[in-house]
């Protein structure tokens, strides 16, 4: 008795039961196509964030002020104004930081940035001449802020698209004359747009330098010191040196700052964040699958149903085989590979009408925003995988059954 | 037939009691009996006398409680439900009154079950020699509910033979077939028993059908309880001549049923 008189036996009893066979099959086809179709979104959603913090900029690590000590109580992280712009220029050092390729600080404040008589609420960050080339921006009309804007303190700025199109719906925004908080700045440059890839806040900025930032505007902000910087980009030189160059910012910082005890900065990459939200994503997909996995489960339970029908009902087929000379392993491997015939058959309808269904949402919005899926090899895999062995595990208790009915009982059997 | 080959079956003071709850059924109490190769031999007896415990013990289908069971000189009484398996599919064949076919299966993929499970090559061909040799050849593609009774019953002694086995059992194969048809059958045993030599043994309640044997054996409350020669025994070819002679010569063959 070899497998493909199996499957010849398997494929003849499900074809004589149709019906049967297609009801007990569209439970595994429901639990995969379910399987599918959530797993795809749950990747999908992985896929969309992943590219999202990718377009911010590639191998950066940010160095943000840390939690300050004061009086023995530990400070929300962030609000010590312990990095200076000459902490930014010690770290654009080749010799002692060779895997930084450019340094960005960045001073962010808010404001309100008026025109005419439009007007908007928006983040306004002080930057220098690298923070494009650093954070992935590009200029699509104008200029950028250049050196010598930032060494002038120069009242001039770059609208973010999103800014541009509030302000001047109509007229181009280059050349014009806006005012953040109170003060006159001349528009220099308006900013590609990120459009969907982005995090989505990125076209609502107004950039301007950051020694105009600090000095004019910070005085709206009670920040201590006001000459330190929000954040630190830093661009290293490649992928493989992120952990160097995060040591060699430590060991800088440390060193200015005449840390002895805990960090009064915080070193973080582009990669840590990659990975909390891939590792939350990922959660989110497995709690996906793992729901769509339940009704996997409940069709498999509705095949060891039918086979334990299916084997009653031909008891007497299981008598005469036994009576010519089937031994146990050949009943029993005869109902495993119709079981699991069933299920596979079940998974393969299940997997296209799941990529089907995946293919029809991938296009629709959710809540505005749209739903992106993506059916990776190693979901078909597993649903694939899955099946089967929903088919074998529950075909198993049947199929036992079937190999150890007596001979003379089955061929007596009505 | 002769004497220096051990006999194909071989009991001694077989007993079979079942229980049904507390309560011990004894169906065979002690039974003795030896056959040997290529002999035909009828058992008959009223129901409940145990006949059918002994064709299930004697076809490896139900092991005995206690006594000695040699079948073809190999001691078969305490053999495993897969050995008894091997057993059955390689040296009995059996015949049953309802035929027992796969119904969804052609009369060649039911010839051929024996084979797939001995895993023995040239299935097709061997069950096509089979069928010929019951006057099948022509039906091979047909499923038993595309065949009459008697061809269905041809089918399945073809099952029963296509693997060479030592004895062929039937348990009252024309128990469900008309007269004329049960006289073909009959042929078809008497000629595989005279020139294949195989052993037949079957059970029945006609004595008309029991007398195509030089041996009946009466079998009455669990024991054999007589034997009995018969001189002359029916010979199911010729008698089918004469009634094809007889029905030529009346035309009177409008009750009969063509097999």
């Amino acid at each position: 008795m070899n497998l493909r008189q199996n499957l010849g036996i398997a494929l003849e009893s499900l074809r004589a039961n149709k019906l049967r066979s297609a009801l007990t099959m569209l439970g595994i086809i429901i639990g995969v196509a379910a399987v599918i179709v959530l797993m795809s979104i749950g990747s999908g959603t992985q896929a969309t964030v992943v590219s999202r913090i990718s377009s911010l900029g590639s191998n950066l690590v940010f160095v943000r002020p840390g939690a300050p000590q004061q009086g023995g109580v530990r400070q929300a992280q962030g609000s010590a104004a312990t990095l200076t712009m000459e902490d930014a220029e010690a770290l654009n050092d080749p010799a002692r930081a060779p895997s930084i390729a450019l340094v960005a600080p960045e001073f962010s404040t808010g404001g309100q940035v008026v025109a005419g008589n439009r007007n908007v609420s928006s983040r306004v960050v002080g930057v220098t001449e690298l923070y494009p080339d650093v954070r992935n921006y590009t200029v699509s009309e104008g200029e950028f802020i250049g050196k010598q804007n930032v060494d002038a303190r120069s009242l001039v700025a770059v609208l973010g698209s999103n800014v541009a199109a509030n302000l001047f719906p109509d007229s181009t925004a280059l050349g014009a004359s806006i005012k953040i908080n109170r003060q006159q700045f001349r528009v220099i440059g308006v900013l590609a747009s990120k459009g969907g890839t982005g995090l989505g806040f990125e076209d609502d900025v107004v950039m301007v330098p950051i020694s105009t930032a600090m000095t004019r505007l910070a005085s709206q902000r009670s920040v201590q010191g006001g000459r330190s910087v929000s954040v630190i980009n830093v661009q290293v030189v490649n992928e493989q040196e992120i952990d160097e160059a995060k040591e060699q910012i430590a060991q800088i910082l440390r060193e200015r700052h005449r840390v002895t005890g805990e960090d009064d900065f915080t070193v973080t990459s582009q990669e840590d964040t990659l990975s909390t939200l891939t590792q939350v994503t990922g959660v989110f997909t497995a709690f996906l699958g793992s729901i769509a996995g339940i009704s996997l489960l409940v069709g498999g339970i509705g095949i060891m149903n039918i086979m334990l029908v299916s084997v009653t009902e031909r008891t007497r087929e299981i008598g005469i085989r036994k009576a010519v000379g089937a031994k146990r392993r050949d009943i029993l491997s005869q109902f495993l590979v119709e079981a699991t015939v069933m299920s596979v058959l079940g998974g393969g309808t299940g997997l296209a009408i799941g990529i089907l269904i995946s293919r029809l949402v991938s296009g629709m919005t959710l809540n505005g925003q749209p739903l992106v899926t993506v059916v990776s090899p190693e979901i078909v895999a597993l649903a694939v995988t899955v099946s089967a062995a929903v088919g074998l595990f529950f075909g198993i208790y049947p199929a036992t059954r079937a190999s150890r009915l007596h001979p003379i009982e089955a061929l007596r059997y009505e | 037939m002769a004497d220096a080959t051990p006999p194909v079956i071989q009991i001694q003071d077989l007993t079979k009691t079942y229980y049904i709850g507390d309560l011990a059924v004894p169906a065979l109490r002690g039974v003795d009996l030896t056959i040997q190769r290529g002999e035909m031999v009828a058992i008959m007896g009223p129901s409940g006398s145990g006949k059918s415990t002994l064709m299930n013990i004697i076809g490896c289908l139900d092991t005995p409680t206690s006594g000695a069971y040699a079948l073809d000189g190999a001691d078969v009484s305490g053999l495993s439900d897969d050995q008894l398996a091997e057993i059955r599919n390689r040296k009995i064949g059996f015949v049953f009154q309802s035929f027992n076919l796969l119904a969804r299966t052609s009369a060649l993929g039911n010839v051929e079950l024996p084979l797939v499970y001995a895993g023995a090559p040239d299935r097709r061909q061997r069950a096509i020699q089979a069928l010929d040799r019951v006057g099948l050849g022509d039906r091979i593609n047909h499923r038993p509910n595309e065949l009459s009774g008697g061809q269905q019953q041809r089918v399945a002694i073809a099952r029963a033979i296509v693997n060479h086995p030592a004895i062929l059992l039937a348990d009252e194969p024309t128990g469900a077939l008309d007269s004329r048809t049960s006289e073909e059958i009959m042929a078809i045993f008497q000629s595989l028993n005279r020139e294949e030599g195989i052993t037949v043994i079957f059970v029945t309640h006609e004595q008309e059908i029991a007398h195509h044997t030089r041996r009946v054996i009466y079998i009455r409350d669990g024991v054999v309880q007589q034997e009995e020669g018969v001189e002359a025994p029916i010979d199911a070819a010729t008698l089918l001549a004469h009634r094809v002679a007889l029905e030529l010569e009346s035309e009177e063959s409008t009750s009969e049923v063509p097999a």
